[in-house]
């Protein structure tokens, strides 16, 4: 683990990153709400091993895992009580693709 | 008539709608903590793990997060994923609990101290 | 079964609800059968399980107030807790086991608060059990999208300028907030600041109790 720089690594602190939009059935740790979701690296964590195979009793591969920022305007409009307000998750590498590489949803 | 889904699904609340947050505490009971010592302790053992333990309880689906308390749901999960890693089967479940049943109306007589 | 001296008062000295008399449920019926079934394999004995109750009523708020209290007293404790949560509590003598802690910081512009959007992850080995609150529906679908909201109901009001930063425990970090200070106690002692610190305050929903109220 650790930080690398911005340009090498999309997934880095500081980066704009996107949260994958997928509805698979099952136990994800990635909540809906911030699915689909554009957000930057808060920090990142540690590799971890994957829930979605602990979770079923099978041997699991580690997965970096990040923190990610969302505003709260990106994820509720005009909802949002404060554009101040932010909300961060701990999403596995594997939800995340880079801002460039994704297509609007 | 079937309902449709997106695939979001039940226990994924943040961002719902809801009421107001309840503030009522109950007090623990013993049997209450009982529960949580065994999934604290055979989780530890490797039994299962805290991910299978939450897999469980969402596949339990929202009527049993309306119906149940939180402990009986953690007791039913700790149980389902014991039976899935070999603790003990069915049978030698069913056996205890039915010869739990003998013991006593209530708790206090049925769990022998 | 040996003699459980948990059936009056827990070692923290709270009284259990007392359930001996209570009509026997399936549930109940299934943990006595668990725990039995458990102790016969070899899985665990009696003794593990009342040392583990006991440790576990061992862990309250006030773990996590002494910590909060050293944190505001000592600014380089408190850069090493905001750096490694889990760490800094073992400087204190307070062994979170394998819990991840972060501790993130109250400041004048920033409100933090803790919710478990997908089930009711909590600091449990820092503050004990989770309040019932914690764990509703309201809490978890509410809090990542109108905190402004939930925290009034809680009696917190903030000022507009002040953000709030929501903290979904989704993965394998467990959070705690670390309150602000309140005003006019520079000469309290670690242990009085400690008790101005309560479990809201450390999951985001209270603040620090004003001596002076």
């Amino acid at each position: 683990m650790g930080k690398q720089a911005l340009g090498n690594d999309p997934f880095a602190a500081g980066a704009t990153v996107r949260i994958r939009h997928l509805m698979p059935p099952g136990h994800v740790r990635a909540p809906a709400y911030i699915r689909g979701k554009r957000g930057t690296v808060e920090r990142v964590i540690a590799p971890f091993k994957n829930p979605e195979q602990l979770a079923y009793g099978l041997p699991a591969t580690e997965q970096m895992l990040y923190r990610i920022r969302f505003s709260a305007t990106e994820l509720w409009g005009d909802l949002a009580e404060n554009p101040r307000d932010f909300i961060e998750a701990e999403v596995y590498a594997h939800w995340i693709e880079p801002q460039d590489h994704s297509h609007a949803t | 008539m079937n309902k449709k889904t997106n695939g979001h699904r039940w226990h994924d609340m943040g961002g719902q709608d809801a009421g107001s947050v309840p503030q009522d505490q109950h007090d623990f009971s013993l049997w209450e903590k009982r529960v949580d010592a065994l999934m604290i302790l055979a989780s530890a053992k490797g039994y299962f793990t805290v991910d299978g333990l939450r897999r469980s309880l969402e596949d339990m689906g929202e009527d049993a997060f309306e119906s149940m308390s939180y402990y009986e749901r953690w007791i039913a999960s700790i149980n389902q994923n014991l039976i899935e890693s070999g603790a003990y089967t069915l049978e030698e479940l069913g056996a205890k609990m039915a010869q739990v049943q003998t013991r006593g109306e209530t708790y206090g007589e049925a769990s022998l101290g | 079964m040996p003699h459980d001296h948990h059936d009056h008062l827990s070692p923290a000295g709270h009284p259990y609800r007392a359930d001996d008399d209570t009509p026997l449920s399936y549930w109940q019926t299934m943990e006595i059968a668990v725990r039995e079934l458990l102790v016969e394999k070899n899985v665990t004995t009696p003794e593990e399980i009342s040392a583990q109750i006991d440790k576990m009523d061992a862990r309250s708020p006030a773990i996590g107030s002494a910590v909060v209290a050293r944190a505001w007293v000592d600014p380089e404790f408190k850069q090493r807790l905001l750096k490694d949560g889990s760490a800094a509590s073992l400087e204190m003598g307070f062994d979170v086991g394998p819990m991840h802690l972060i501790a993130v910081e109250n400041t004048e512009d920033t409100h933090n608060i803790v919710v478990c959007t997908l089930c009711s992850c909590y600091p449990r080995n820092l503050l004990g059990l989770p309040p019932d609150w914690y764990k509703s529906r309201a809490y978890r679908s509410r809090t990542v999208k109108e905190p402004r909201k939930v925290l009034s109901e809680f009696g917190v009001t903030l000022g507009e300028n002040v953000a709030v930063r929501v903290h979904d425990s989704t993965a394998d970090m467990r959070y705690v907030v670390v309150p602000v200070r309140p005003q006019n106690t520079e000469g309290l002692s670690e242990a009085e600041l400690a008790s101005l610190v309560t479990r809201d305050s450390m999951i985001g929903t209270g603040v620090a109790r004003d001596p002076s109220a």
